[in-house]
């Protein structure tokens, strides 16, 4: 599905990201995992286009996307949700969705029809119950709760229909049962749509209980990467960053 | 459901318009009708500006020059050149949007503060021309000489009551425009790019197309404004291109609504009553009107039109916040 070779990036003479090779297979749920700085969210931002490789190569589908924009990355299937979730704060969660969607079917410039156009609005509240918030679809999306902006940030990226979906952090900033309720929704969505899903998370028992497979960055480097048996029991992974059962009890 | 939207808009400007061509034969009386002709054209003006500043978050503080640049060349086509009425409209608004595309082009792709300013310092450039330029502008005396051949389709302008329908009619077509603008899903990526300009290009949207049509737009909006003032005045003055002309329409905007789209309209009319009433008691128009937008900013900390709006229950389009 997506295939990254030798992926570096700098800022300044700092290497975010140096030398990064991995694969995302299709229909897997891969969890990104590193300490912080390890260039996570890096990583993300150069694989949607949001910043220029300074060197390396992302194959998509076979295609070479390197070094394209946002927009064209976009159109190719890869859809992503950010960290801060992001979303059109004076509109309702529906109205979100059918501007996403209005946007993603050309109709951007378009001075002849009312919005929404024939067929938006359907889809959009589609979209919503992918996520579960159809019964929120006339709330303004500035007085969603935390979790649910959350939601509807993935459900923006989703109204798109991308065949790979990048969750930065989907459970940031949420207490544990609030985690949990996510990353059911977000497991669900990875079955249901048949979607190939990376996400960024910190939490462990999250990220064992659900990935498929694990890669861990450290230093913008790639320290290990494959099944959740494997990673808990790689030595270097327990060194730089799971550490040893002892300590975490410590804790 | 869209065209049944649009039909009704189109019913109440065409009844707005004839309950005003009727309101003469029972109030008559030269007062009632300048302030309407006035209102039509700095409420074309305020409206014009506010799909920058309150639907894409555009803060323009030189919109006037487009207001300026209207009364200008319309009132010279008509004095200097033996074109109609219709034909002096028609260029003026494609001078207007040229010269927009120019401004837009350079302006547009500032950030914030360097934007607001860089568009005050077009509309000072423009002000500097119009005064240096005597012998085409008639420098700081204005363009005197009145604007000859008021005819369209028979109906001759230079009669007040005329006027006053025309210009009625003018700022009704061009709010039923501008409305239907910022209803279709252009409008719909305006608000997209001033809630989140960062998504909206993450969802295929070129960000700058947008916001430099929106700006052109505007600018024909403003424009037309400006050639209903040439008319009312006979001409065109330095003080209708100078940048308070810009400041007044974001007092109206303020003062009316952002998040409402007849808040500009509802602004401009408070913002003339306020100017007659308060001339005419005293000379410190300026302070009684500071105190006032203060009052506007501080107290209600938004725009009439606005603060009804959410008493109802409503919810406005959203503002600068």
């Amino acid at each position: 599905m997506l295939q990254i070779t030798g992926l570096t990036k700098r800022f300044g003479g700092i290497s975010a990201i140096s030398d990064v090779t991995m694969t995302f297979n299709p229909g897997t749920l891969t969890a990104v995992i590193g300490p912080n700085g390890a260039g996570k969210s890096t990583f993300f931002n150069l694989i949607s286009g949001a910043f220029r490789p300074d060197a390396g190569e992302v194959l998509f589908k076979g295609e070479n996307i390197t070094g394209m924009n946002r927009a064209a990355i976009v159109r190719r299937g890869i859809g992503r949700a950010f960290q801060v979730a992001s979303f059109f704060p004076s509109m309702t969660v529906a109205e979100n969705l059918m501007a996403a969607i209005a946007a993603h079917r050309g109709q951007w410039a378009d001075l002849n029809h009312r919005f929404p156009r024939q067929g938006v609005r359907a889809r959009a509240l589609e979209v919503a119950e992918m996520l579960g918030l159809q019964d929120s679809a006339g709330v303004l999306s500035a007085n969603l709760s935390h979790g649910d902006q959350k939601l509807l940030d993935i459900a923006v990226a989703l109204a798109l229909e991308p065949s790979m979906l990048l969750l930065d952090e989907p459970t940031a900033g949420m207490g544990p049962e609030e985690r949990w309720r996510m990353i059911e929704k977000v497991q669900r969505l990875w079955q249901v749509q048949n979607l190939t899903l990376a996400f960024i998370e910190h939490d462990m028992d999250i990220v064992f209980g659900i990935a498929s497979s694990i890669r861990v960055l450290c230093y913008g480097r790639v320290l290990a990467e494959g099944t959740p048996a494997e990673i808990r029991a790689n030595p270097a992974v327990i060194e730089a960053y799971l550490g040893t059962p002892d300590a975490e009890d410590d804790l | 459901m869209g065209r049944a939207h649009t039909l009704r808009d189109i019913a109440i400007g065409c009844l707005v318009v004839a309950v005003l061509a009727a309101i003469p034969w029972m109030l008559p009386g030269k007062a009632f009708q300048d302030f309407v002709i006035r209102c039509a054209s700095m409420a074309l003006f305020a409206t014009s500006l506010n799909l920058l500043v309150g639907y894409t978050g555009l803060s323009s503080f030189g919109h006037g020059l487009f207001y300026g640049l209207g009364t200008y060349s319309f009132a010279l086509l008509m004095q200097k050149t033996t074109v109609s009425l219709p034909l002096a409209f028609l260029l003026t608004l494609l001078i207007s949007a040229a010269t927009a595309v120019v401004v837009g082009a350079i302006c547009i792709r500032l950030r914030l503060i360097y934007f607001a300013f860089v568009t005050l310092a077009m509309q000072m450039l423009a002000h500097s021309v119009i005064i240096s330029w005597v012998g085409l502008t008639g420098g700081d005396q204005g363009l005197q000489g009145g604007i000859p051949r008021r005819v369209v389709a028979g109906i001759d302008l230079g009669n007040q009551y005329n006027l006053y329908v025309f210009s009625a009619a003018m700022l009704v077509i061009g709010l039923l425009l501008m409305r239907h603008i910022v209803a279709t899903t252009f409008g719909t990526s305006l608000r997209m790019i001033r809630d989140n300009e960062t998504r909206a290009a993450f969802l295929g949207i070129s960000v700058w197309r947008v916001k430099l049509t929106v700006f052109v737009l505007a600018a024909v909006f403003a424009s037309a404004g400006g050639m209903v003032m040439s008319l009312f005045v006979s001409g065109a003055y330095p003080e209708l291109i100078n940048w308070p002309i810009s400041g007044d329409a974001i007092f109206a905007i303020v003062m009316g609504g952002v998040g409402s789209f007849l808040g500009p309209t509802v602004g401009t009319m408070i913002l003339l009553l306020l100017n007659d009433v308060v001339t005419r008691q005293t000379e410190y128009y300026g302070l009684a009107l500071g105190i006032i937008i203060l009052l506007f900013a501080l107290g209600l900390r938004r725009g009439v039109l606005d603060f009804v709006t959410e008493r109802l229950g409503g919810r406005p389009a959203g503002g600068i916040h």
